[in-house]
C-alpha cells in the first residue's frame, strides 16, 4: 500500500515538473530583458511571448486558457510595458488560437510561421499602442527592426521549445 | 498535417465544466488586464509602489553584470565607425577646423562673462547632486525608453528629479523604489524637455522619437531657426530640469522643427547624477504675488474657510 502511495506522489511530482518546465522557459524568456544593456530603441524581440507562442504551436493543449494572465503580468513587470497589457494580449492570443483551431482544416510548418508572423506583428504594434495609451507615445518606425528580428527568430525558437520538450518528456 | 482534433469531450459533465470555467477565467483575466491599463491612464503613479519594488529586485541582478558589459556596450558603434571610417575622417577634419575657430571665440566670451559676473556680483551655485549611480538596465523589448538607476528613496531619489551625466541630460526619475529607480530617458516619446538654442536663445522643446534621436520643435513657428550642429541646452522653463544642462546637438533641420542627437549616450555612461527637481524662482511667474491679508480681515477669511 505504502509503495503504491509513493508511486502516486511520484506521478504528481512528475506532472508538476511536466507543466513547470514550459512555464519556467517563458519566465526565463521574460527575464532576458534584464540584460545590463542600455538601448536607445527596442532591439530585443519579446522573447517571453515568443517562447509562449512556440509551446502553443508545439503542443496546442499545453496552456490552460488562463496561463497568459500570470505569465503576461510577469512579463509586464520585467519589460516596462504598461501593467496589464501582457495579461490582455497573451490571453487574447490564446483565445484567438483556440477559435482558429476549431476552424482550421490543416496546418504545416509554413502556415505556422505565417501565423506567427501575423501574431508577432500585431502583438508588438498593440503593445506599443497600449503603452502609448497609458502615457507613452505613438511610434512605428523604431519597431520595424524588432518585428523583423522576431519573425526571423521564430524557427529557432520552435526548435528551442522542441528541444526542451524532448528533454522534459525524457526526465 | 491535419489540425489537432482533441476537443471531443464525450459526455463528461466535469470536463465540459472545466473547459467553460477556463474560458470564464481567461476572459475575466483579460478584462482585468485592460482595467489595470485604464488605472494607469487615470492615475499614472498608481503602480509606482509595485514598479519601485520590481526595480529593487531587478537592479542588483543587472548591476552585477553591468561593469563587464560596459566595454562591450558600444559594439554597434565600433562596427559603424569601421564602416564609415573614410567619410567620418573627412567630416571630423572639417569639424575640427571649425571647432578651433569657435574655441577662440569661446575663450573670449568666457573671459568677458567672468568679468561681467564679477561686475554684477552673481553667485554661482554648484551643481547639487542627490545621488551618483550606475544605470543598470533598460527596457530592451518595450517601445518605452526606460532605464533603471541603482539608487532609490534611501539615497533620496524621488520621482520628478532630473538625471544628468557629465556630457548632458539623461532624463528624469519616473518612480523610485528603496534602492533603485526607473529613469524616463530623453529619447522616450513622452519625455518633453523645454530647451533653448545656445546660439541665439530661441526657445524650443524636445520630445523623444524612440529610436535614439529626439525631435526639436521651435516655439516660434514658421521661422528657419535651426542649423546643423546647433547646441541645445535646457531652458529651465516650467521647472523639473534646471537651466543650462546640455541636451542635444542638431543633426538635421526641417525649418521650424529638427532632429537632434542627445549629447549623453546612456549606453556608454559610467555614472549618472540625480539632481534635485528645479523650481523656477518666483519672480518668473506672471503677475504680482498674492497679497496676504492681515489683521481682522485674515481672521474673518479663516473663519469663512472653516
Amino acid at each position: 500500500m505504502s509503495r503504491l502511495h509513493g508511486l502516486d506522489e511520484n506521478i504528481t511530482a512528475m506532472r508538476a515538473r511536466l507543466s513547470l518546465i514550459p512555464a519556467a522557459s517563458v519566465i526565463a524568456g521574460s527575464l532576458v530583458s534584464l540584460v545590463p544593456l542600455i538601448a536607445q530603441a527596442p532591439i530585443l524581440p519579446p522573447l517571453g511571448f515568443m517562447i509562449f507562442l512556440g509551446w502553443r504551436f508545439l503542443r496546442p493543449q499545453i496552456w490552460p486558457l488562463w496561463a497568459g494572465l500570470p505569465l503576461g503580468l510577469f512579463d509586464d513587470l520585467m519589460s516596462g510595458n504598461a501593467i496589464g497589457s501582457g495579461m490582455l494580449l497573451w490571453t487574447a492570443t490564446l483565445l484567438a488560437f483556440d477559435l482558429a483551431d476549431n476552424r482550421a482544416m490543416w496546418r504545416d510548418y509554413w502556415l505556422d510561421w505565417m501565423v506567427a508572423t501575423a501574431v508577432l506583428t500585431l502583438y508588438i504594434v498593440l503593445t506599443m499602442a497600449l503603452s502609448a495609451f497609458a502615457g507613452g507615445g505613438w511610434l512605428i518606425a523604431p519597431l520595424l527592426p524588432q518585428i523583423l528580428v522576431s519573425i526571423l527568430l521564430v524557427p529557432l525558437l520552435l526548435r528551442f521549445c522542441a528541444l526542451l520538450d524532448s528533454w522534459r518528456l525524457s526526465l | 498535417m491535419t489540425s489537432s482534433e482533441s476537443k471531443r469531450l464525450g459526455f463528461s459533465r466535469r470536463a465540459r465544466f472545466g473547459i467553460f470555467a477556463g474560458y470564464v477565467a481567461a476572459v475575466t483575466g483579460a478584462l482585468i488586464g485592460f482595467g489595470l491599463i485604464l488605472i494607469a491612464v487615470v492615475d499614472p503613479q498608481g503602480f509606482a509602489a509595485i514598479r519601485g519594488a520590481v526595480s529593487d529586485v531587478t537592479a542588483p541582478v543587472s548591476g552585477a553584470g553591468r561593469g563587464a558589459v560596459q566595454e562591450g556596450g558600444r559594439i554597434d558603434d565600433y562596427i559603424g565607425n569601421w564602416w564609415n571610417a573614410g567619410r567620418q575622417n573627412a567630416e571630423l577634419k572639417q569639424e575640427l577646423a571649425e571647432a578651433r575657430r569657435r574655441i577662440v571665440e569661446a575663450r573670449a566670451t568666457q573671459l568677458e562673462n567672468r568679468r561681467l559676473r564679477r561686475l554684477v556680483n552673481l553667485i554661482e551655485g554648484d551643481i547639487e547632486v542627490i545621488a551618483t549611480a550606475r544605470l543598470v538596465n533598460s527596457s530592451l523589448t518595450s517601445p518605452r525608453r526606460l532605464a533603471t538607476i541603482f539608487a532609490g528613496r534611501n539615497q533620496g531619489v524621488l520621482p520628478g528629479q532630473p538625471v544628468r551625466a557629465a556630457d548632458g541630460l539623461v532624463g528624469r526619475i519616473l518612480d523610485s523604489g528603496r534602492n533603485a529607480a526607473r529613469v524616463l530617458l530623453l529619447t522616450d516619446r513622452s519625455n518633453i524637455v523645454p530647451v533653448k538654442l545656445t546660439r541665439d536663445g530661441t526657445p524650443a522643446f524636445t520630445s523623444g522619437r524612440g529610436d535614439g534621436e529626439i525631435e526639436v520643435r521651435s516655439l516660434e513657428a514658421g521661422r528657419d531657426s535651426f542649423r546643423r550642429g546647433d547646441l541645445l541646452v535646457t531652458s529651465g522653463t516650467g521647472g523639473i530640469y534646471p537651466p543650462n544642462i546640455p541636451v542635444a546637438v542638431i543633426v538635421r533641420s526641417f525649418g521650424d522643427s529638427a532632429r537632434a542627437r542627445p549629447l549623453a549616450d546612456p549606453a556608454a555612461l559610467d555614472f549618472a547624477m540625480v539632481q534635485p527637481a528645479f523650481e523656477p524662482p518666483d519672480d518668473e511667474s506672471v503677475g504680482p504675488s498674492p497679497v496676504v491679508p492681515e489683521g481682522p480681515l485674515a481672521d474673518a477669511l479663516e473663519e469663512a474657510g472653516e
